[in-house]
């Protein structure tokens, strides 16, 4: 039997429906596997039913859970099915405490002055980051929204390339020109860092399209998968409606995951939404929708697992939604007044970090002090980063001209026929223009 | 309504510290005269509780307005005029401005508010094809003047690419729509009330630099400022500044500065931008034959261009010196390099200089 961790089956979320609409989430299907989670509401529709009583259980999500229940009888076989090998374990857990201490480590910089400007932290929300893109390959592309340094981090962005950008230096991964909320890395197809919620869709759904056309088109053996991350509030906004029709349309290799915070800066998911369960939102579109608990980075690998593989076979996209929450305010900037304190203290105590170590001990993957070297590890990191970031030079002047267009000379020639864009004046303004 | 709470200025951050959700004005008496020390946030807010007070059909509605907002510019409006009136939207500018549209051409006074200027671009669409020629399209069957956006826009020091754009010149290029900035809270009360009962679409930018650095005697009443009519702050001889929101501010301290060298300087505020007021601006130039214009938006195409270009066509002959736009620079608001790349005080005083003595 899996751990204690899992064992309690479904983990009741917090009610994500409108007080109108009082059915249980789960009312329906017997949920039998503890395996799964919470996905096992997918799993039990049955293929013999064609008249499915309920009108979003449509074809796609019954070929998803054909593969889920195959999977289901063969790990049932065996006796001790644990989730992850110990390297795995270590690997998820290594990864979670290094997003956890470098956000922690962006606080203290940003009030000791060192960085400025707008920065969001990601604390809490680690299982959903670790849970999908650990899985991922190098060529696999992820784009996400202003909250993205753990993103760049678990996709392999060095922490010191993040902390430097961070600081604004010209070591960061943009060269100091995006900061917080803008981490692109070419060698590690990460595409940002979106300030403007939704944006990143569109452009990940582009990034998919590119992977299927070298496989199809251009025959070359590709399949790289895109995963596009964005909140609750973004599952409100036009763009994101409109990507889930082309992916759908084209059968895209991409997954959409919502990390579904229950709060967009100080507006309620619930009372913003019309159908707060947002999952139901892909089988509209033709794709299936899968619900998870985002605080649980096991569940999520599982799920992440499958949506992955899904579209690295060619079958579509997936939309994800990962019942996750954060532990600090929006932003820095924020006084997180809002939120009601029980509710933080009830995913306090769903910390993921916490259970995966529960985890971890109670399967005897690794000891105490594994994990507690581990730690010290990713501290040293953490520090070291800081010190390069603060040893790094700002950026030069020249760079405010640089990458506007292609050419860094498209300012044109200057009235004394050399360009404009050398001429320090231009720099500093007083050119004449 | 009380409104006593207590309120940390911050110095170029955004860290609010109010306690348990107090109303946020400042907390000094009221004077005599009428009038109230106030900041830009105190200053709108007061002008919006004023316009949903006067009309019953008036609604302010946009992205977590009903906590206060971002820049607590709405708060205590909901718990005043209930959620009916004063509602958050989900995240969705373009539905936010159209379904503003829709409310306006029903006759309502639709007051939505676009969390950053940066983001207004969804709804520009809207603003564009459907604000701006509703009436025009319809044959004045239907209109929707009674709309107004509002915005805060412009640097705010640390803002990065996309909470510090100034978007203002898109938008003066739009016939059917007014835009209008204010540079201080007591310009932004009257010019806001002004904006919401006009009978057209209005965008109305908030410089989001001042709502909490820029405090002044604002008088309690219901007034109202005109639209379309530029105000000369400071008078002068030699040399015609115009500009419009935060950058006045600058401006005013470039203008002091080059008083020392023996510069007199006359300082124009456009208030409206579209539609401006080309007498003010022109009688102004024709008395000191030099014009310099200032923003925060990029130099090419930005309004400065347009000023420009109608001054030379009314004064041509009159002009002494090429008009001179100091502007920030032809690239993406920058992170890092804001310093650099903002028109400052000093840039706008080298031009004065060498406009001065050309």
């Amino acid at each position: 039997m899996a751990s204690s961790f899992l064992s309690s089956g479904i983990i009741q979320p917090l009610p994500l429906r409108s007080p109108d609409k009082p059915q249980p989430l789960f009312d329906h299907l017997k949920a039998t596997s503890t395996f799964l989670g919470s996905t096992s509401k997918i799993r039990s529709v049955s293929l013999s039913k064609p008249n499915l009583p309920n009108p979003h259980r449509r074809s796609t999500v019954v070929a998803v859970s054909d593969v889920l229940k195959e999977k289901k009888t063969k790990s049932a076989a065996s006796s001790s099915h644990l989730l992850i090998t110990r390297e795995e374990g270590l690997e998820l857990y290594e990864d979670m405490v290094l997003g956890r201490a470098f956000e922690d480590m962006c606080a203290q910089m940003y009030y000791r002055g060192k960085m400025f400007g707008f920065v969001h932290l990601y604390n809490g929300q680690e299982a959903v980051s670790t849970g999908f893109i650990k899985l991922l390959k190098k060529e696999d592309c992820v784009v996400s929204t202003y909250r993205d340094h753990v993103h760049a981090l678990s996709k392999g962005v060095p922490a010191r390339a993040v902390m430097s950008e961070l600081f604004g230096k010209a070591t960061g991964c943009c060269r100091g020109q995006g900061g917080s909320m803008h981490m692109f890395s070419k060698e590690h197809n990460v595409l940002g860092g979106f300030a403007f919620i939704g944006e990143g869709i569109p452009v990940a759904t582009g990034a998919a399209f590119t992977s299927k056309y070298k496989r199809e088109v251009l025959k070359e053996d590709c399949d790289e998968v895109t995963l596009a991350f964005f909140g609750d509030g973004t599952c409100n906004n036009g763009q994101f409606f409109e990507c889930l029709n082309m992916a759908a349309l084209w059968k895209l290799p991409i997954v959409f995951v919502v990390e579904n915070n229950l709060w967009a800066i100080g507006m309620s998911h619930l009372r913003a939404t019309s159908d707060p369960e947002i999952w139901k939102k892909g089988p509209a579109f033709g794709m299936p929708g899968v619900h998870v608990d985002g605080m649980d980075v096991l569940k999520v690998r599982e799920v992440a697992k499958e949506a992955i593989q899904r579209a690295r076979r060619g079958e579509g996209p997936t939309l994800v939604e990962c019942e996750t929450y954060r532990f600090r305010g929006h932003s820095l900037a924020d006084p997180d007044e809002l939120r009601d304190p029980a509710e933080k203290a009830h995913y306090a105590a769903r910390d993921p970090i916490t259970a995966l170590k529960k985890y971890i001990f109670d399967n005897k993957l690794a000891s105490e002090a594994e994990l507690k070297a581990i730690e010290k590890k990713i501290d040293e990191v953490v520090e070291e980063s800081v010190e390069f970031a603060d040893a790094s030079p700002p950026p030069p002047r020249s760079q405010l001209l640089e990458n506007v267009f292609a050419d860094p000379k498209g300012f044109g020639i200057g009235p004394d026929g050399s360009y404009r864009c050398e001429d320090p004046k231009f720099t500093e303004g007083t050119a004449h223009v | 309504m009380a409104a006593t709470g207590t309120m940390r200025r911050s110095f170029g951050s955004l860290a609010f510290s109010i306690s348990k959700r107090a109303f946020s004005t400042s907390p000094s008496p009221v004077d005599a005269n009428g009038l109230k020390s106030m900041n830009l946030f105190s200053a709108i807010n007061h002008a919006l509780q004023i316009a949903l007070e006067s009309d019953p059909r008036a609604y302010v509605f946009g992205e977590d307005v009903s906590f206060g907002g971002v820049f607590r510019c709405t708060t205590g409006l909901a718990d005043r005029f209930g959620k009916g009136r004063v509602f958050n939207t989900p995240l969705c500018e373009q539905g936010i401005v159209g379904f503003g549209i829709g409310l306006a051409a029903m006759g309502n006074r639709a007051i939505a508010e676009i969390q950053f200027a940066d983001y207004i671009y969804p709804a520009f669409d809207q603003i564009v094809n459907e604000a701006a020629k509703f009436r025009y399209r319809s044959g004045n069957q239907f209109n929707c003047g009674g709309l107004t956006i509002r915005a805060p826009y412009g640097a705010v020091g640390h803002g990065g690419h996309y909470h510090s754009q100034s978007p203002e010149s898109f938008f003066c290029h739009v016939p059917g729509i007014k835009v209008v900035i204010p540079r201080s809270p007591k310009q932004a009360k009257g010019l806001l009330l002004s904006c919401i009962r006009d009978p057209n679409p209005i965008v109305f930018f908030e410089p989001k630099w001042l709502y909490r650095l820029a405090v002044e005697e604002v008088p309690e009443h219901d007034y109202m400022l005109p639209l379309s009519e530029a105000e000369v702050i400071r008078q002068g001889t030699d040399i015609t500044l115009v500009g419009w929101g935060a950058q006045l501010a600058v401006m005013e301290q470039a203008c002091s500065d080059a008083e020392k060298e023996g510069i007199s300087c006359e300082l124009i505020d456009l208030r409206t931008l579209l539609p401006w007021d080309k007498e003010t601006v022109e009688a102004s130039v024709r008395k000191t034959g030099r014009l310099l214009v200032s923003h925060e938006a990029p130099v090419t195409g930005g309004f400065g261009a347009e000023i420009s270009a109608s001054m030379v066509e009314r004064c041509f002959l009159r002009l002494e010196a090429p008009v001179a736009r100091v502007c920030g620079l032809d690239t993406p608001f920058p992170l890092v390099f804001e310093p650099f790349y903002m028109p400052t005080k000093n840039k706008i005083l080298d031009a004065i200089k060498s406009t001065v003595n050309y």
